[in-house]
């Protein structure tokens, strides 16, 4: 009983970025300043780890059909997302297998977040209501 | 210097209540690109049975973020934020947050751990109303990166 659900492809730009830090509160300047996140060994501008769970929450909430149906959601992050300062951005895929209906009627799906090629995420699962 | 092991399985007093504004909620809501009506219009939230709009799944972390900050920037812990990365995190909920929510924090550090010569410092923050009734519980796992 494996069933994958259809991946959901999302394009994150520096401006997502900046609008993320704005409503969530985290304005740590890696997510922001080159000049910063290469100080500290990081490729150039990285996502906010949280930014990229909002998104994998997005493709839950999608597939579950219900915005409030997520019960539990829980990631590693792996890897950085680094978002070049361009139009394009970067892209993150985002893709969830079923692994199992729980005893309570839940459905938990194993989830991944990958970016050119890379998984950004481990361990990642959730576990959503049926409505 | 390493982390104080004597913080493991401390809590903290109860934050002061945070207010969950419905304009806060549909801002976290535009940042993430979520558009489901219950995030935005309060017509669509009480159709599920909700007060007002209901907050997407990792908008807790917004509060419980800053929430912790009175356990990592406590400097008797020995965090070295400029070292710090976001390493593991978890929700588990009892139902969504909902505007109008005034949510209190209750943090404790559940877990200190070391490889690698790397330092894992994992807080848990029950989130509930004022009145006590369970929201969610957020974990979270920082990685305080070794030096060199």
């Amino acid at each position: 009983m494996t069933a994958e659900l259809e991946p959901q492809t999302f394009r994150v730009t520096r401006a997502d970025l900046v609008r993320y830090a704005g409503a969530s509160g985290d304005f740590n300047p890696i997510h922001w300043s080159d000049r910063i996140a290469t100080g500290v060994g990081l490729p150039g501008v990285i996502a906010h780890g949280m930014f990229t769970m909002a998104l994998v929450g997005r493709a839950v909430t999608a597939w579950a059909g219900a915005p409030d149906a997520v019960v539990e959601f829980g990631v590693r992050f792996s890897r950085p997302v680094p978002v070049p300062d361009t139009d394009e951005g970067t892209e993150v895929v985002v893709t969830a297998t079923v692994k199992e209906i729980t005893d309570e009627g839940h459905t938990r799906l194993s989830l991944t977040a990958t970016c050119n090629g890379d998984k950004v995420l481990s361990m990642a699962q959730a576990l959503v209501r049926k409505r | 210097m390493p982390l104080d092991q004597s913080f493991v399985g401390r809590s903290w007093p109860p934050t002061e209540p945070y207010l969950v504004g419905r304009e806060k909620i549909r801002e976290f809501a535009r940042a993430i690109g979520a558009t489901d009506a219950e995030f935005h219009d309060p017509a669509a939230a009480r159709a599920l049975g909700y007060t007002d709009v209901v907050a997407p799944p990792t908008f807790p972390v917004t509060i419980t973020m800053a929430a912790s900050r009175e356990v990592v920037a406590d400097p008797a812990l020995g965090v070295d934020y400029s070292r710090v990365v976001h390493g593991d995190q978890r929700f588990a909920y009892k139902r969504p947050v909902v505007a109008g929510d005034a949510l209190v924090c209750v943090n404790t550090v559940e877990e200190i751990t070391s490889r690698g010569g790397h330092e894992f410092l994992t807080t848990r923050t029950d989130v509930t109303t004022e009145a006590g009734e369970p929201v969610v519980t957020v974990w979270s796992k920082l990685v305080v990166r070794g030096e060199g």
